[in-house]
């Protein structure tokens, strides 16, 4: 039984990187991640056990879920308990805690929350349901936004009048900015994510080695692209380097996806967005054009959630800028478990704390 | 139990439904017999040893490809059963039909049950049936009894598995799972994924003839492979480190999870048996489960150790080692 992928999982491969990485990597040096793929991929191969000592294997910002704050989803579920609204999303947004409920809860107690797999699935619900509003709830990147972006262009073009989206997509590179300039993360290279390169291309990363000497390199996520990502930043830390890199050469050109970021940018334009554990990062947020405010939730849905709180003693904010590593929180593996999650990088699918619960034997003692 | 509300979660094999059954229902009921936590009861009655066991079925859709609810509602009883060891004899089926449920989908379903109860070799011989108000139900919900006889002196447990026993899984992993998912609204995709729903009463029958000295069976249905092992370690106070490489999965059930974010060691089975023999019956025990039914691609994936008790590891094909921990929550497709 082989398939396209046993290629990027051969153990001969995978030992020669190996064998590479151990014999670059003199220096010791902080790598992070910053896509949910990789924390898995990173975790559930046990790559870390493989890496020198000199290498650090940091989880950034990369899970879009984890980095929705608290009044994001305090707001989507204020939505979901208005009259005659039925909240569509993506399954991983279900547990996610906010400040005093999740939407699986909010589900539990009768509001109709639904899981889809698809934005255009949520347009199907709102023609079979003329009487209910269908708001669809939009978390992601760069790699979810345009499919978002089109499916306002249909809602459009079918003239729904019972369909609206609430925005919450934010875009990466900005974000890679703002942890470059946190004295506390001091970061000496980036793995950057495959998928959101795709679409965004490589120019979006050149500020890393141009403004601050960061090498970087997109990568792709069998263990064997992990690998070689992590090798291609040694060499380029031995050789004094920094350049935007790609490791994925299969699934990145250096263009990108214009049409898929010309869609992007029909519907949406960037406003401040806030992430948590990092706050406010200028431009990095999603919101609906003005063209587009009658299938915009924050226009047609008009509700105010409670005050927001923070949960405490939750690290999730320092675990996400890679200051605080999962099992260092006070609440890992105790108060905080993926059945009983108290923050959300325990929750979702790529959080890194879910990653270290599933895969290591961690506060579990 | 720290839920104050039923969730979904809590029906999905893994840990919730753990905490479930063992901080609500076993504390209240509290039967001896009960507290084995095994899949069948085996129970003392004159002049025999019985098995006994029941399911309830809610799977949706009720149709899939390469089956139904109903095959699904008669293998999966029977072979709970199996695995005590037993030769499953009678069964009961309940029906809770929803108003409005077109009677050609029961009759198929029905033909389905009945077709699935000749090849175990059971017979259905009492049932039930309640209709419940449209939009009450999905359809119709199944429940399944069945009762089978333990031979003589056969006492098969999770709770004694031993250090140097070796782990069998009697074909690919996966199948069931992901052909239901595959049809789910919203999510169709194209596969040859069929369900592997089957009765394994033979296979079981024919592994215990051949080493006799087998500690248990399981079937890894929901929670997939890394409950059904979690169960065993847990129970058993030992360790199972399972090779990773030596696992079958077929190529579009790989790719199946790839695209969805599923970890296969967690996908649903229904047609599947593992069982755990001593070290000197693995051969015996192997070729066994090759020759009977639905046993073909049948491997050993791991062995047992001392401890630490309750810890199930996968070593990767690159020499790494990780844990396979149990379902938590239920499994949902990733959004990037």
């Amino acid at each position: 039984m082989s398939s396209v992928l046993d290629g990027f999982r051969d153990p001969e491969v995978a030992k020669r990187l190996v064998d590479a990485i151990h014999a670059t990597a003199t220096v010791p040096c902080k790598l992070m991640e910053v896509c949910g793929t990789h924390t898995m991929a990173i975790a559930k191969h046990g790559l870390r056990g493989l890496m020198p000592e000199t290498i650090t294997l940091l989880s950034g910002p990369g899970c879009p879920v984890c980095v929705t704050a608290n009044p994001d989803i305090d707001l989507a579920i204020e939505i979901a308990r208005q009259p005659g609204v039925v909240l569509a999303t993506f399954g991983d947004m279900m547990k996610v805690p906010g400040s005093y409920s999740s939407l699986s809860g909010e589900k539990a107690d009768g509001r109709d929350v639904r899981i889809v797999y698809s934005p255009l699935d949520s347009l199907t619900i709102a023609e079979k349901e003329p009487d209910k509003h269908v708001v669809f709830l939009g978390v992601g990147f760069e790699t979810t936004a345009p499919t978002v972006a089109l499916t306002i262009r249909e809602a459009a073009r079918r003239e729904l009048p019972n369909w609206s989206a609430l925005s919450l997509h934010k875009t990466v590179p900005e974000a890679l900015r703002a942890l470059v300039n946190d004295p506390e993360v001091q970061i000496t290279g980036f793995i950057l994510p495959g998928h959101v390169s795709t679409i965004i291309g490589t120019e979006p990363y050149e500020f890393l080695a141009r403004e601050y000497g960061v090498p970087s390199v997109i990568t792709g996520f069998e263990p064997v692209d992990v690998l070689q990502g992590v090798w291609m930043l040694s060499k380029q830390l031995a050789e004094g380097r920094a350049e935007v890199e790609i490791a994925y050469g299969r699934g990145v050109d250096a263009e990108g996806n214009p049409t898929a970021v010309a869609a992007m940018e029909a519907a949406f334009e960037p406003v401040d967005a806030e992430w948590r554990g990092i706050g406010v990062i200028p431009g990095t947020g999603l919101a609906l054009r003005p063209e587009f405010a009658q299938y915009d939730a924050r226009v047609r849905v008009p509700c105010t959630p409670p005050e927001p709180r923070e949960i405490k003693g939750c690290q999730c904010g320092d675990v996400l800028r890679g200051v605080t590593l999962p099992f260092d929180c006070k609440l890992f593996g105790k108060g905080c478990t993926p059945e009983h999650p108290i923050g959300p990088c325990m929750v979702s699918s790529e959080g890194s704390c879910a990653a270290y619960y599933r895969y290591t034997d961690y506060g579990k003692e | 139990m720290r839920a104050d509300r039923i969730l979904l979660a809590h029906g999905s094999g893994g840990t919730m439904m753990k905490e479930l059954i063992e901080e609500l229902f076993v504390a209240e009921f509290g039967d001896e017999v009960l507290l084995r936590m095994d899949d069948a009861a085996s129970l003392p009655f004159p002049g025999a040893r019985l098995a006994f066991s029941t399911d309830t079925y809610v799977v949706h859709p009720l149709f899939f490809p390469g089956g139904d609810i109903g095959r699904l509602a008669i293998c999966g009883t029977v072979n709970d059963v199996a695995t005590s060891g037993a030769t499953p004899l009678y069964i009961s089926v309940g029906f809770v039909l929803e108003e409005g449920m077109p009677v050609e989908e029961l009759k198929r379903i029905i033909v389905s049950m009945h077709d699935a109860a000749a090849e175990a070799g059971v017979r259905i011989v009492t049932g039930d049936t309640k209709v419940v108000e449209r939009g009450h139900g999905d359809g119709v919900y199944i429940n399944t009894a069945g009762v089978g006889v333990l031979p003589d002196g056969l006492d098969l447990s999770g709770s004694h598995c031993k250090a140097g026993d070796v782990v069998l899984l009697s074909g690919t992993l996966g199948d069931h799972g992901i052909a239901v998912i595959s049809t789910r609204e919203g999510l169709s995709f194209s596969t040859d994924i069929r369900t592997d729903a089957a009765p394994l009463s033979a296979l079981v029958a024919a592994v215990l003839a051949a080493a006799p000295d087998v500690r248990c069976f399981r079937d890894p249905t929901r929670g997939g492979l890394a409950s059904t092992l979690n169960e065993l370690a847990s129970a058993s106070g030992v360790s199972i480190t399972v090779e990773e490489l030596s696992v079958p999965v077929n190529d579009q059930v790989r790719g199946a999870c790839e695209m969805l974010g599923y970890d296969v060691f967690q996908v649903a089975n229904e047609g599947k048996m593992v069982a755990v023999v001593p070290a000197d019956e693995a051969e015996a025990a192997l070729g066994a489960m090759k020759a009977a039914p639905y046993g073909a691609e049948a491997v050993v994936i791991g062995t047992v150790a001392e401890g630490p008790a309750g810890k199930v590891y996968v070593r990767t094909a690159f020499g790494a080692t990780r844990i396979m921990d149990m379902l938590v929550g239920e499994q949902l497709p990733r959004i990037c």
